[in-house]
């Protein structure tokens, strides 16, 4: 070397303050992120925290978790002391005055009980939805990642369903209003006036006609599927191709079929990865308002899904109440006050503490399938 | 090694494999021209010959596992596997594979248990008896001299095993389910000197009663198993016959070449 002396370099590093400023940027842009979503969070557990929860014994008021919404009524008795109380409560007050006048009386919608049906009507369209998508999302992925020849035409097939990821979800909801729940067909023998085709079946009076599930449970679980299948489909033909070619060799060699070795070698093995993908869809499935809205939601229901039913099978037929339209629904549809606060956070922390509850478990099965399915 | 020479200068009427004017393509690339073979019953016969030859190819030819490769197929020419030729549209796939086992270069076992792992071949064809699939699983694990080490353990997961450990699974796994021939795709090029030699050993025990073929690129194991060695070049069969006189006496030059060293 010609001068070792070279080396040692004479003041700051080079490019000092350009990576200082970088750095101080690149940060101050993630803490801000950062304190948004902790002002949220903290915002929604201070104002809904104090509903769900309680300074007594048990600590947590399962009144607001298990009763069913009522309108609230807010007034003051002779004495001039207020009184909050949901219509049932109320009726029993009156009958109780003997006259007696009450003054300033206030009523408030959805405000008053216990958001029961919501939650209940949640996990239902839940449910149904990713039993569907992952009937349908897992047999196209398999398809795709296991069968399809890697054809021209088969990309093309793939782009298409990337792209239905990125349509809107209310698109979403205005095509399962279109198709699910005014076009499908349906066995009845009593086909519905705005049938849009009816087709005989030579059975009974029995005949097929297209006039759609109606605003149901059933027409909001296939809206909802739809929706998130480009997510499960992608991620669970990444996650099927992941699994070592190994393994499929190994079978097909040892003269296995085809659906013989994705049934015992690829799909078990995949399982982690079409469940993660399914955590993420749960979120969304249940957090989504713009599917359900002509779909499946009503703002009002006296009785939970499956009560008052003539036959178990009507449960897919009623409508439901939902966490997300039910929040929409208190956010917009009713004069905000003091009074309408505790229904408007309380449901807004239940919801927040419904999906981290669905989201840690699926995370928890991953966690175990994939110690039990490593390689 | 070559135990009996005589046998294998008249080799039996109906050879274990007869490969006629093979050619097999991948797309439009040819990877075998014309190669014709006659793979003997109960002999190990080695392919070797530089990296992409087609001797793996030619491998997989003999239980058609290539046909999961889109664009890729023989173009002309025929395989029998004891008379029959196996590229007929009638032929039952997962029979001739059953006949026809393999082992991978990488050892594949599954993420599952050593005893799940030798018995997968029973359970896909619906054998679900515990006796059965308990005599089954210690046969085979015998026969890949691996009982030994893992009678104790049997119900532990296979991925717990060394290397050379679960590539005899994995031929415990093949012998499992009865063939009569045995295709070794380089089953020793991801093991160390110590446990290819076990392999080695176990070679020669299954011989007795498994014809075998082994595609491998160390030479000096064809030598120390392999009964006929067939040395392959751009696709090409260029010399066939006794390992000895392969090595010993190569009848041509690129044969004499590859052995001496000079290329590949």
């Amino acid at each position: 070397m010609h001068n070792p002396q070279t080396l040692i370099r004479k003041g700051l590093p080079k490019g000092h303050f350009k990576d200082l400023v970088v750095r101080l940027l690149l940060g101050a842009t993630t803490y801000f992120i950062v304190i948004i979503a902790a002002l949220l969070f903290a915002k929604i557990i201070k104002d809904g925290a104090p509903v769900l929860f309680t300074a007594k014994a048990p600590f947590v008021d399962f009144g607001f978790l298990l009763d069913k919404n009522e309108t609230l009524h807010v007034f003051d008795d002779s004495q001039g002391v207020r009184h909050q109380l949901p219509a049932s409560r109320y009726s029993d007050y009156v009958k109780h005055l003997d006259g007696a006048p009450i003054y300033n009386e206030q009523t408030f919608s959805y405000s008053g009980g216990g958001i029961v049906g919501p939650i209940v009507g949640t996990a239902l369209l839940t449910i149904g939805s990713m039993l569907l998508a992952l009937f349908f999302g897992v047999s196209a992925a398999i398809y795709l990642s296991e069968y399809a020849k890697q054809s021209p035409f088969i990309h093309a097939v793939r782009l298409a369903i990337l792209n239905l990821a990125g349509i809107p979800s209310i698109v979403f909801g205005l095509f399962g209003f279109a198709v699910f729940v005014l076009a499908v067909p349906v066995i009845t023998s009593t086909p519905s006036d705005r049938s849009l085709l009816i087709l005989p079946l030579f059975a009974g009076d029995a005949v097929i006609s297209f006039q759609g599930w109606n605003s149901s449970l059933l027409a909001g679980c296939a809206t909802l599927a739809c929706m998130i299948l480009p997510v499960i489909i992608t991620a669970s033909e990444e996650s099927l191709r992941a699994v070592p070619q190994g393994f499929r060799d190994a079978s097909l060699a040892m003269g296995a079929t085809r659906w013989q070795t994705i049934r015992t070698c690829v799909l078990p093995f995949s399982l982690p990865g079409i469940l993660t993908s399914s955590l993420l869809a749960i979120a969304r499935v249940a957090g989504e308002t713009a599917p359900i809205m002509f779909t499946a939601a009503v703002a009002a229901k006296d009785d939970l899904p499956w009560q008052s039913l003539a036959h178990p099978f009507d449960l897919l037929s009623s409508q439901v109440q939902a966490l997300p339209y039910h929040i929409y629904t208190l956010a917009a549809r009713i004069p905000a006050s003091e009074y309408t606060q505790r229904a408007q956070y309380g449901s807004v922390f239940v919801f927040l503490i419904l999906v981290a509850a669905l989201s840690l478990g699926s995370m928890l099965l991953r966690a175990k399938l994939r110690a039990k399915l490593k390689w | 090694m070559v135990t009996d020479l005589t046998n294998i200068a008249a080799p039996p009427a109906a050879p274990a494999i007869r490969i006629q004017d093979l050619c097999f393509a991948y797309h439009s690339k040819q990877a075998l021209h014309d190669v014709t073979l006659d793979i003997p019953f109960h002999r190990i016969t080695a392919f070797i010959g530089p990296s992409g030859c087609g001797k793996s190819t030619l491998l997989r030819c003999c239980n058609r596992i290539n046909d999961r490769i889109p664009g890729a197929g023989i173009t002309a020419g025929s395989i029998h596997i004891h008379g029959i030729d196996i590229n007929r549209p009638d032929i039952d796939l997962q029979e001739l594979r059953r006949r026809v086992g393999m082992v991978f270069q990488k050892y594949n076992p599954f993420p599952k248990s050593i005893y799940e792992n030798v018995v997968f071949s029973q359970r896909l064809r619906g054998i679900h008896k515990r006796s059965e699939l308990d005599e089954i699983a210690e046969t085979a694990l015998r026969s890949a001299a691996l009982w030994d080490e893992v009678k104790d353990r049997l119900h532990t997961s296979a991925l717990g095993l060394s290397g050379g450990q679960q590539q005899r699974l994995c031929i415990a796994r093949a012998i499992a389910n009865q063939p009569d021939i045995l295709l070794m795709d380089e089953p020793c090029a991801a093991l160390d000197p110590l446990a290819t030699l076990k392999i080695e050993e176990l070679l020669h025990q299954l011989k007795k009663q498994y014809t075998i073929v082994i595609v491998t690129h160390n030479m000096a194991q064809a030598t120390r198993c392999a009964d006929l060695t067939a040395f392959m070049y751009l696709g090409q069969l260029i010399e066939f016959g006794p390992t000895l006189q392969i090595f010993n006496t190569p009848q041509n030059p690129k044969t004499r070449a590859y052995i001496t060293g000079s290329f590949g």
